[in-house]
């Protein structure tokens, strides 16, 4: 006779809502898990998107995403004549605001030359910028339909495709214009500024700068034979594939990293400490039919199962709970909630550990309780 | 063992709880017999030391000093000898309780039956068994109610057939009619008078309920820890 689940059964009810206050609690610690892969798997997939082995930015900075880099618009030419590369792209990156259909927008805006490096990984409907100005490639996150007008700067532009899970370290949804447009965009300045600066007899403002070029090599070339070549000039600096994802991840979301794994941390000791106190006052409630167990000649082995096999039902159904609802409501979230099989798998198994090192507490009260205990009034 | 020999025997058996100037003598060198078949009432005023035999007859709790045996074994002599002594109360000893003490996530045949499971019977032995005993105990129609709607005659009568699961030598019964009325109070006696003789065994009532004073065979009065006439 398992008493543990005749316990449960009887008081169903009250077990089921210390179940749910348990799912809630592994439910937040789940989905910050989720947060956190999602930032990473987000971070990199911008500088995945390319899919490079190169990238070549201004000489003493470490890329586009953790410092501001600017070179040449020219510097994609040169990087494509250097040998061992096979094909060159130039990109530019910026942060927009916008406001479509009367709410703010913010929008990561990657600029590349059609046809070359540097645009979207692939489509999830839609077709890629064809022309050299006035249209956009969007992600799905921004809310924006195909077919869609979405104001940019001074001008408005046709959405034509929209991709899936282009984001920016910031998690704003990424917006692919043609090279020159995102120039444009960037660089020109307001006519008002053009016309004073025309009246003091500035030279006409220039908007062929780009942010990085990104080099795809010949089969076989290693990175550091093409980098030595290209160190050649001084303005110019690269970073291999690799290094690029580190720097992302280290510079970038670093912080944010350490923030929700301590978050995550201090949620899995609260979690142990309100799992450890329910069993505990389980077993408070439980001294009466403990005493009597011991006294009718229950073995310790009965006391303790009875506690044990609670504390882990509670578990498993509290996180079993808890992983359902946030697989319900993952895409409400504002951030990308990355629900991976093996982090689930570890937090169901931190879980069960937790529960029958949280269970010791309420096992040490039973094994004290004295069968006396249950003689009397 | 002879037919007329005790079931359980009590020699010299003192209790003292504390030391120094707190210590308290709970019982002192007191001798009890308590025989197959018999119905005993343990009487005595509070803080007299009754509990205290009561736990030591039981083996919940050692003695200080003495010496005890239960059905022929020796299994206090200075110290305890009868090895598991929860093993020796789930084969020899049945317990009932002033409130029962039912298990309330079992129903009334789990809770007989849960006594057998634990001495090792297998599952629908143990609840045939359950419901024998019921059926003896006239409880068999509350079989499947869970202790709190049981009235208090019907939970009592289902804790001794829990008492009586293992075929017990000896019952130890604490107030067990305190919360019943005194026609109540008068079955349940009948019922463990009647469960003594057709089982040869041996039944000691703690209680200070008068009014079941006239069913006992022998009235045993503790004052002071010590037994008195």
């Amino acid at each position: 006779m398992n008493l543990a689940f005749r316990d449960i059964r009887h008081k169903l009810g009250r077990f089921l809502l210390t179940c749910v206050g348990l799912a809630l609690l592994l439910g937040v610690v789940l989905s910050m898990i989720g947060i956190y892969r999602g930032l990473v798997d987000d971070a990199l997939s911008l500088v995945r998107a390319p899919a490079v082995d190169l990238w070549v930015v201004e000489a003493g900075t470490r890329g586009p995403f953790a410092e501001a880099s600017r070179m040449p618009g020219d510097t994609r030419e040169m990087v494509a004549r250097v040998p061992g590369v096979a094909e060159a792209g130039a990109v530019t990156y910026q942060t927009v605001e916008t406001r479509h259909r009367n709410e703010s927008l913010r929008l990561q805006v990657v600029g590349y030359e059609p046809g070359r490096l540097g645009g979207p990984a692939g489509l999830a409907e839609g077709r890629a910028i064809a022309l050299r100005h006035g249209e956009v490639v969007v992600d799905i996150r921004a809310g924006i339909a195909l077919g869609d007008r979405l104001r940019l700067g001074r001008d408005d532009y046709l959405v034509v495709g929209r991709t899936r899970h282009h984001v920016s370290t910031g998690g704003d949804p990424v917006a692919f214009l043609s090279l020159r447009d995102a120039q444009d965009l960037q660089f020109l300045p307001k006519p008002s500024t053009y016309r004073r600066d025309q009246a003091r007899g500035a030279p006409p403002p220039t908007t062929d700068t780009v942010n990085t070029v990104l080099a795809r090599l010949l089969p076989g070339v290693s990175p550091e034979a093409v980098t030595r070549e290209i160190g050649r000039w001084k303005h110019l600096g690269t970073a291999t594939q690799v290094q690029q994802e580190a720097i992302l991840v280290q510079s970038v979301v670093e912080k944010a990293r350490r923030q929700i794994g301590l978050f995550t941390g201090i949620l899995m000791v609260v979690s142990a400490v309100v799992i450890a106190l329910i069993i505990y006052t389980m077993t408070m409630d439980k001294v009466r039919e403990i005493a009597t167990l011991k006294l009718i000649g229950a073995p310790d082995r009965t006391i303790v199962g009875l506690i044990l096999q609670q504390a882990l039902a509670m578990g498993m159904v509290g996180f079993g709970l808890g992983a359902a609802l946030v697989n319900l409501v993952a895409d409400k979230f504002p951030r990308r909630v990355l629900l991976l099989p093996e982090d689930a798998a570890l937090l169901g198994v931190l879980v069960l550990i937790v529960c029958v090192l949280a269970s010791s507490l309420g096992v040490r009260l039973a094994l004290r309780i004295e069968p006396a205990a249950a003689l009397g009034g | 063992m002879e037919a007329n020999s005790p079931l359980a025997d009590l020699r010299g058996i003192a209790k003292h709880f504390g030391e120094g100037e707190s210590r308290v003598d709970a019982l002192r060198g007191l001798d009890l017999a308590l025989y197959p078949g018999e119905v005993v009432g343990l009487l005595g005023p509070s803080g007299s030391g009754k509990s205290t035999l009561l736990n030591i007859i039981g083996c919940i709790i050692a003695p200080s000093t003495g010496h005890m045996t239960l059905d022929g074994k020796v299994v206090f002599d200075g110290g305890w000898t009868g090895g598991d002594l929860r093993k020796l109360r789930l084969d020899k000893i049945g317990f009932i309780f002033q409130f029962h003490n039912l298990l309330p996530f079992l129903n009334s045949r789990d809770n007989v039956a849960v006594v057998l499971e634990l001495a090792g019977q297998g599952r629908a032995a143990a609840r045939a068994r359950a419901d024998e005993l019921l059926s003896y105990l006239e409880v068999d129609n509350r079989a499947n109610a869970f202790p709190a709607h049981l009235s208090g005659g019907e939970a009592q009568r289902v804790a001794i057939a829990r008492a009586l699961a293992n075929h017990p030598r000896l019952i130890l019964a604490d107030e067990p009619t305190a919360a019943l009325d005194s026609q109540r109070a008068a079955i349940v006696l009948d019922l463990l008078r009647k469960v003594a003789r057709e089982q040869s065994a041996a039944v000691l009532v703690v209680t200070h309920d008068e009014k079941i004073f006239d069913r006992f065979d022998r009235i045993l009065r503790v004052r002071d820890g010590v037994l008195e006439g």
